[in-house]
């Protein structure tokens, strides 16, 4: 150990007035169990812990409650033994003064603790492996003491060289004395759980700083520290805000942690002592951290002094423990004067990061006077420890514009509040700070949360445009499949004219039906086709074969029938008639508009537009009269009804119809050498043909 | 003479070169302009400027064919950040479009109501919606964005909005203002 260690010390900062002694004066007591705790879910930095109790569950001490949820989480345990009555948001100390999820745990006055530990107490700690080290103290719940919060497991795995561990001994607020009166009486556990440490994180040695108006700690840890050559107590000079991690690493190592990075950028990890002494109890004794000491301090109180209390004790419950209040507090604070945190109430629970209650008088803390307008003396920027430009940090953080604040570092603002103390104007900059911090940061998670909504957007659009195009996709294959039966009923048409001149009346709904039979077949054969052909080349076999036939004389039934079906429904309208009107008044209007536009150069005249117009009617109408005539050549033919031959014809035609329909089938299938199969197709088609002239005589009948 | 002209001949055409080159090697896929207007939109996707979503919205900016104070959801802020962005002069926001909330909101479904018709799940434009036919449907809170385009196809109207609950996280300080005048 070097005799002399050089010190390097930071810029700005402040010495203030302390008043610690007023804590120092008794050794740290041992609060009892109070009747009922409070434990909040989220006592560290990070996500908070998921409950695994039950309400109205018995629980014992040192017994899991919640389980960390993500990484940077750490458990809760049950600080004595009781039953779980409520798990429900209550208020938790934080800023906002809005409640959050919290356990609620009735003590039973046993503290009876779990029969055995939920890991393994470790004799010989020097044995454990880095990883078992970082395991046992997340499943302790061990979050940094110091009053951020951090989870421990984290800083314990640093995942590079590290340099040196720090163990931030300087307490550099006024009031808090906890980590003091922890150094001077347990400094034997600080100094093992620093070697602990010093195994997890492989670091070769520890600083210990310790500012130097605390001499009882300086002397318990020398002499603790002597055991191990690895570990130094460098004493620093008293100055606010010396016990900033930041500055810590300063005033030792004079190496300055890089904006906006961690102090392991630089290869140090930072503790506080009574990380380190938690640490060692969670592997030593299995001790989940469910205590911890507070400082209760202040002039409102009246006999302040450091206590032991379980994590979850209400603070009003301890401030009767050290006498109760002297007078009405002027206000109440988690922390130090400087950077604590103003209380509305103290029904609110102590937490793992709570190392001071400070209840002040009215008359004890600078009172919040009107702030007067800055006047640029630059005192502010003579104080900050981190070489910011606090006014104009203010002045930006005022004009709202946020992203000069952040050009100008605000994030690297540690909120000592050095700054506003010296402030001549008595402005609160620190709450500037804390608004444009607290605005950035929202704007950024709105940020966040417009570019998810428009990536699920665009998530959407995609869908939904390939959604529509398997939509159109179907849409086109029906069409083309609707074409295909258009063309067969073109083809219908195409017959009638053949009926005709085959003698055949166009009203004889047999032939109709034929003709439309025909069609029907001409669409189902390359249908049928195809799928003999697919069936084919899938080389399936006879079995197939067969069925392909059995469908293909299926097909021709159906078609048959419905033609059949179709003329006995539909009976006096003529399709080919239909058409040919149709195509009549589209000749018609054609007409009429053709009239209309020759009749518009002089379309001025009002009675030539109008004989135009006339003319034009008159010339649909005719067309209209005439168009019929097409079909009346079949009509003229008619009454050939009843005429037997053309009924026979009819069937005849009908019947070979079916067979044609069964044909392709086979020919397509030429291999097929199945003749029952080839049977039933055939004798299927022949009924389909008789029913089919059945159906045409009865409807003639009718 | 002849040299200079030469001289600058040989130079307005090597120019030429290397800008016809960084023409076809650097060129800017897409609209960046719009990229950047779409940026400063809400992305609500709700369509209170008249426009099917934040994009195309940000498209008819940049062609010059709406205003930059259809947005209500981005409110007076928002339309500051366009006017900065396109050098116009920041405007109040037109009020056909609908008014600025005053605290964001998100939808809430009574669920012993819904009847489970998936309407509100074909309206969302953000798919926060999570629900199935004849199954209670619900809202992903983290997801809405406050559109309330779910609120008319709802035929039970089980659908509410509801203010957007600070937590300890989401908490922002107060703007000080213990400023004298």
């Amino acid at each position: 150990m070097t005799l002399m260690t050089r010190l390097f010390g930071f810029r700005g900062g402040l010495h203030l007035d302390y008043r610690k002694e007023i804590s120092t004066g008794t050794p740290i007591r041992v609060a009892p169990v109070p009747p009922q705790l409070v434990l909040p879910l989220s006592q560290h930095a990070g996500a908070p812990a998921k409950p695994r109790v039950r309400v109205g569950e018995q629980v014992l001490r040192g017994q899991t409650l919640a389980d960390p949820e993500g990484f940077v989480s750490v458990p809760v345990h049950a600080p004595t033994s009781g039953t779980i009555v409520a798990i429900e948001p209550r208020p938790v100390p934080h800023a906002s003064g809005l409640p959050a999820l919290c356990i609620v745990l009735e003590a039973d006055g046993q503290d009876a603790a779990l029969p055995q530990t939920e890991w393994p107490a470790v004799e010989d700690v020097q044995s454990l492996e880095p990883q078992a080290i970082r395991d046992i103290v997340r499943r302790a719940g061990i979050a940094g003491l110091g009053g951020a919060g951090f989870p421990s497991f984290i800083k314990l795995g640093p995942g590079r060289p590290v340099e040196a561990l720090i163990i931030n001994g300087a307490e550099c607020e006024p009031y808090i004395s906890c980590d003091q009166m922890l150094m001077a009486e347990r400094a034997d556990e600080i100094v093992a759980g620093v070697q602990v440490i010093l195994r997890a994180i492989g670091a070769p040695r520890c600083l210990i700083g310790v500012e130097d108006n605390k001499p009882p700690a300086i002397a318990a840890l020398r002499r603790a520290a002597s055991v191990d050559a690895r570990i130094q107590v460098v004493v620093v000079p008293t100055r606010y805000p010396q016990g900033g991690e930041k500055q810590l690493i300063q005033a030792l190592t004079g190496k300055e942690v890089p904006s906006e990075g961690l102090p392991l950028d630089i290869g140090y990890v930072v503790h506080n002592p009574g990380t380190a002494r938690a640490v060692w109890r969670a592997v030593r004794y299995a001790e989940p951290l469910t205590a911890r000491v507070v400082t209760v301090t202040g002039g409102a109180v009246k006999a302040p002094q450091n206590v032991e209390a379980r994590i979850g004790t209400p603070m009003r419950f301890l401030i009767d423990f050290v006498g109760g209040y002297v007078g009405t507090p002027g206000r109440l604070l988690m922390g130090g004067p400087m950077m604590g945190l103003a209380l509305s109430t103290d029904e609110l629970p102590v937490i793992k990061s709570t190392n001071c209650i400070l209840a002040a008088t009215a008359e004890e803390l600078r009172p919040a006077d009107d702030a007067m307008p800055c006047i640029r003396c630059g005192a502010c920027q003579e104080a900050c420890p981190i070489n910011l430009m606090p006014q104009q940090l203010y002045w930006h953080a005022r004009g709202k514009e946020f992203d000069k604040t952040r050009e100008l570092n605000l994030f690297d603002c540690i909120e000592c509040g050095c700054c506003a103390q010296v402030c001549p104007s008595h402005i609160p900059l620190v709450q500037y700070y804390r608004y444009a911090k607290t605005e950035i940061w929202s704007a950024e998670r709105e940020k966040r949360k417009a570019d998810a909504a428009r990536e699920r957007h665009e998530a959407r659009q995609i869908r939904i445009e390939r959604e529509e195009r398997e939509k159109e996709a179907a849409r086109a294959r029906k069409k083309a499949e609707l074409a295909a039966r258009k063309a067969a009923t073109e083809a219908t048409a195409a017959s009638v004219p053949a009926a005709t001149s085959a003698g055949i009346s166009v009203d004889d709904p047999v032939a109709r039906a034929i003709a439309a039979a025909k069609a029907r077949r001409a669409v189902n054969a390359p249908a049928d086709a195809a799928a003999t052909s697919v069936k084919d080349a899938s080389g399936s076999g006879a079995d197939t074969d067969a069925v392909a036939k059995a469908i293909a004389a299926a097909q021709a039934k159906k078609a048959v029938k419905a033609a059949a079906a179709e003329t006995s429904g539909t009976g006096s309208a003529d399709k080919g008639d239909a058409v040919a009107l149709a195509i009549a008044a589209a000749k018609a209007k054609k007409a009429a508009k053709a009239a209309a536009d020759s009749a518009s150069p002089d379309a001025d005249d009002a009675v030539s537009l109008a004989i135009a117009a006339a003319k034009a009617k008159k010339h649909a109408q005719e067309q209209l009269t005439d168009a019929p005539s097409p079909a009346k050549p079949g009509a003229a033919a008619g009454g050939t009804d009843n005429d037997p031959v053309a009924r026979a014809i009819a069937a005849a035609k009908a019947k070979k119809l079916a067979r044609e329909a069964a044909a392709p089938t086979q020919g397509a299938t030429a291999g097929d050498d199945d003749p029952v199969a080839r049977a039933i197709a055939a004798a299927k088609a022949r009924k389909a043909a008789k029913d089919a002239a059945a159906t045409g005589d009865k409807d003639r009948d009718a | 003479m002849l040299y200079a002209v030469l001289a600058l001949a040989v130079l307005a055409a090597a120019f030429g070169l290397a800008l016809g080159w960084a023409s076809i090697r650097f060129k800017v896929e897409g609209d960046p302009l719009v990229e950047k207007i779409d940026k400063i939109l809400p992305q609500t996707q709700c369509g209170q400027c008249g426009f099917p979503g934040c994009k195309p919205y940000a498209t008819a900016i940049a062609a010059g064919e709406a205003d930059i104070n259809q947005c209500p959801p981005g409110g007076e802020d928002g339309v500051v950040k366009l006017a900065e962005l396109l050098g116009l002069e920041p405007k109040p926001l037109n009020p056909e479009n609908g008014v600025a909330k005053t605290a964001p909101t998100v939808a809430l479904i009574d669920e012993s109501t819904c009847i489970g018709c998936t309407k509100c799940i074909q309206a969302c434009p953000v798919d926060a919606i999570l629900g199935a036919a004849q199954q209670m449907h619900t809202i992903i809170a983290d997801a809405c964005t406050g559109c309330e385009l779910c609120l008319p196809p709802c035929p039970v109207d089980c659908i509410t909005m509801v203010p957007v609950k600070d937590t300890p996280k989401t908490w922002k300080w107060p703007t000080p203002e213990t400023e004298a005048a």
